[in-house]
C-alpha cells in the first residue's frame, strides 16, 4: 500500500496523512451507523451543508481545467499546451471522481445513487447535472486512457482511442459548458432566499467563468504542486500563458458581476454592515488581488508567485460556492450552519485521498510529456486523420 | 381545478384537533410534548403556530406548479389532478434539493433514520380519492379548516372578507402566490405575521429554471457545431500548412 501510493517521505506529513484517514473513517462509521442526523449538523431548515457546497460545487469546479486544457489542445489545436494536458485531465478525474463519492455519502440513501438513470425528470436541473456529469466522467476516462494504455503498452486500444478523440474532446466541452452553469443554475429556483449578492439570473453563466478559472488555477497548482514534491519538470513559459489567459477571465468574471450588481440595483447592498457583506467582500478580494498580479509580466515570470496566486484564486472560487450554496442562505433559512466533525474529517479525508492518488499517477503513469517523442508521431499521424 | 384546503385563521381556536387527525392518520405518535411543538418535522406533519393574538398552521400548501415536482431529479414528487402534491418515496435518492428549493419550507427529511424519506402533508389523498375530506378538516370543530372545490373554496373566502371586511385582512393567500396554490390562507393580519413568506413571486418559481434548462439542446447543438467548426478550422490550416511545407508533396502528387 505504501509503496504504491509513495507516501511523501517527511515522517511529518504522513502521519498527518493517516490521522486524518482515521478522522474520516470514523466519520464514515458514525454517518452509516447514525444517519445524516448523527454525522451532520444538518436540519429541516437547513438541508444543504459541508458536502454540497464544497465536494460537489467547489469539486467539479476545480475539475474544469480538464475541458478548458482539452479544448485549448485539440480543439484550438494549440499543440505547445500539450506537455500540461494530462495533468489537467487528471486534475479533473479527480475532483469529479471525489465528488461522486462525496455526494454518495451525502445522499440520505447512497445505494440509491443509480436511481436517476432510469427514473427522468428532464425539468430538474440536477437531472441535468447528474447525466452531464456520468457522461463527462466517461468522457475522461477516455481522455485519459492513453496515459494508461501507454504505460502498459497496448497499442491497439491506442490507435482505437485516437480515433475517437476528436469527438470525445468536443462531447467533453460540451458537457462542461452545460453542467457547469447548470451548477449556477441549481439555485435559481430560490430567488427569495439566496442573498441578492449572489442571486442573479446570470447564476448559470457567472458560474461557467469561474469554473473556468478555477480549473485554469488548479493547472497552475497542480504543475507546481508536481514539480516541488515530485521533482517534475516546470514548463513555465506554459504556466505564464495560462496565467496570462486567468488574468483575463477573472477581469471579466469581476466586471460581469459588478455590472450585473448595478444593473441588478443591489450594489448599495455591499455598503451594510453584514456577515455577508464581509464574505463577498473576500471572495472578490481573492479573486481580484490574483488577477491584479497576474497582469504583470514580472509575477507570471516567477514560479513561486504564480503558486501563491493559484492558490488564491482556488480560494476565491471555493469562497464563492459555499456563499451561494450555505452562507447567502443562512438569514433567510434563520440558523447558522457550521459543519460538525464528520462532514469535516470525510471532506479533508477526500482532498487528502486526492493529493495521493495524484501523487501516486504523476509517479506511475507518462503525465508529464517532456522529450515530446509522440508529438513527433503525430506530427505524422494528423494529416493522414484529416 | 381540484381540491385544496381553506385555512382561516380567525375560525381557529388553538384546539390542535387537526394535528391529532393527522398524527393518526399518518400513524405517528400524538401526545403534548409533540402537540407543544409549533414547527412541522419527521414526525409531525402540521403544525398550529400561535402568533401573538393569533393562530397559523403550517401545511404542504400544494402549488399548482411545485417547486418540488420540478426540482426532483428522479421525479419522486407528483402533482395530482386531483389537488395534493405527493411523493413516492421508492424513488427518492435523498438528495434534499426538494428541501432547499420549496419556497414555503414544507418537506422535511427522518434525520436520524438509517433509510431515511422525505415527509410531508398529501392532502390525505388516499382519503380524497374516496371522496371524504382530509382528516384534518374532518377533526376541525370550528370550521378553521375546510376541504372541498378550490374555486368554491375561494368564492367562499371572497364571500367571508366581504361579510366582515372589519374581521379580514382582504387577500386571500395562495390565489397567486408563487403561482397559486391548493391550500388557501385567510387571516385578520397582514399574512407575514402568520409567518408565511410574502416576498415570492407571483410567477410560479419553476419556470425561473425552466427558461435555463429549457435551452440546453439548443446550446449543445451550437456548442456542437462551432466546436466541431473550430477544430475543423484549426486542424485544416495544418494540415494545409504541412502539405505545403512537404517536401516530397511533388510526388505524392
Amino acid at each position: 500500500m505504501r509503496k504504491l501510493l509513495e507516501l511523501p517521505q517527511t515522517k511529518f506529513w504522513r502521519i498527518v496523512f493517516f490521522l486524518i484517514l482515521l478522522g474520516g473513517a470514523a466519520g464514515l462509521y458514525v454517518r452509516f451507523m447514525y444517519g445524516l442526523g448523527g454525522a451532520t449538523n444538518l436540519s429541516d431548515a437547513f438541508p444543504w451543508g459541508l458536502w454540497k457546497g464544497f465536494n460537489v460545487l467547489a469539486g467539479i469546479g476545480l475539475g474544469a481545467g480538464g475541458f478548458t486544457v482539452a479544448a485549448t489542445v485539440h480543439v484550438f489545436n494549440l499543440k505547445r499546451y500539450r506537455p500540461i494536458l494530462r495533468i489537467a485531465l487528471m486534475t479533473a478525474f479527480l475532483g469529479y471522481s471525489l465528488m461522486a463519492v462525496a455526494l454518495t455519502i451525502d445522499i440520505g440513501r447512497p445505494y440509491r445513487i443509480w436511481h436517476p438513470i432510469f427514473m427522468w425528470n428532464e425539468h430538474s436541473v440536477l437531472f441535468e447535472v447528474a447525466w452531464c456529469v456520468m457522461l463527462y466522467l466517461t468522457v475522461l476516462s477516455l481522455e485519459l486512457a492513453p496515459a494508461v494504455c501507454e504505460r502498459f503498452g497496448w497499442q491497439k486500444i491506442l490507435t482505437w482511442i485516437r480515433a475517437i478523440s476528436a469527438p470525445v474532446v468536443i462531447v467533453g466541452v460540451i458537457l462542461s459548458t452545460l453542467h457547469q452553469s447548470s451548477l449556477g443554475s441549481l439555485f435559481l429556483i430560490v430567488p427569495e432566499k439566496l442573498y441578492p449578492l449572489w442571486y442573479t439570473p446570470l447564476l448559470p453563466v457567472l458560474f461557467f467563468i469561474s469554473a473556468v478559472c478555477a480549473g485554469l488555477a488548479m493547472v497552475i497548482f497542480a504543475s507546481w504542486q508536481s514539480h516541488r514534491a515530485l521533482g517534475k519538470q516546470l514548463a513555465v513559459p506554459l504556466l505564464d500563458g495560462l496565467a496570462r489567459v486567468l488574468a483575463v477571465i477573472l477581469l471579466f468574471y469581476l466586471s460581469v458581476r459588478f455590472v450585473d450588481l448595478s444593473r441588478r440595483d443591489v450594489l448599495g447592498v455591499v455598503l451594510l454592515n453584514r456577515r455577508e457583506t464581509w464574505l463577498f467582500l473576500l471572495e472578490i478580494a481573492l479573486l481580484g488581488i490574483p488577477m491584479l498580479l497576474l497582469f504583470q509580466s514580472r509575477i507570471r515570470g516567477s514560479a513561486h508567485a504564480l503558486y501563491i496566486c493559484s492558490l488564491m484564486v482556488l480560494f476565491g472560487f471555493v469562497a464563492n460556492r459555499l456563499n451561494v450554496a450555505i452562507t447567502g442562505l443562512e438569514s433567510s433559512l434563520g440558523t447558522h450552519y457550521l459543519p460538525k466533525w464528520p462532514e469535516l474529517m470525510i471532506t479533508l479525508s477526500l482532498v487528502s485521498v486526492g493529493f495521493a492518488v495524484f501523487r501516486a499517477a504523476a509517479l506511475h503513469l507518462p503525465l508529464f510529456i517532456e522529450g515530446e517523442p509522440q508529438l513527433e508521431a503525430e506530427k505524422e499521424l494528423e494529416p493522414v486523420s484529416v | 381545478m381540484g381540491l385544496g384546503i381553506l385555512y382561516d385563521s380567525t375560525l381557529c381556536v388553538g384546539c390542535r384537533e387537526c394535528e391529532k387527525a393527522c398524527a393518526a392518520r399518518w400513524k405517528l405518535p400524538y401526545n403534548d410534548k409533540i402537540g407543544a411543538e409549533e414547527q412541522i418535522s419527521a414526525h409531525k406533519l402540521t403544525a398550529v403556530q400561535s402568533r401573538g393574538d393569533h393562530f397559523s398552521r403550517r401545511l404542504c400548501m400544494h402549488c399548482d406548479e411545485p417547486t418540488c415536482v420540478s426540482v426532483c431529479l428522479v421525479g419522486a414528487f407528483q402533482k395530482t389532478a386531483l389537488g395534493p402534491v405527493i411523493y413516492n418515496q421508492d424513488k427518492c435518492i435523498g438528495c434534499r434539493y426538494c428541501m432547499l428549493a420549496c419556497p414555503f419550507k414544507v418537506p422535511v427529511y427522518e434525520w436520524s433514520s438509517r433509510l431515511p424519506r422525505v415527509r410531508k402533508c398529501d392532502m390525505c389523498f388516499d382519503r380524497l380519492r374516496a371522496g371524504k375530506p382530509t382528516a384534518c378538516a374532518e377533526a376541525c370543530p370550528t370550521g378553521a379548516t375546510a376541504c372541498g372545490e378550490r374555486n368554491q373554496l375561494i368564492a367562499e373566502a371572497k364571500k367571508r372578507i366581504a361579510e366582515k371586511p372589519d374581521q379580514y385582512f382582504p387577500r386571500i393567500y395562495g390565489v397567486e402566490e408563487a403561482g397559486g396554490t391548493s391550500t388557501l390562507f385567510l387571516s385578520a393580519v397582514p399574512f407575514e405575521q402568520l409567518g408565511l413568506p410574502v416576498n415570492l413571486p407571483n410567477a410560479a418559481l419553476p419556470k425561473l429554471t425552466w427558461q435555463v434548462l429549457s435551452r440546453t439542446p439548443d446550446v449543445a447543438s451550437l456548442a456542437g457545431v462551432l466546436l466541431g467548426g473550430i477544430y475543423w478550422i484549426t486542424h485544416r490550416r495544418e494540415a494545409v500548412a504541412a502539405a505545403e511545407s512537404d517536401p516530397l508533396r511533388e510526388r505524392k502528387q
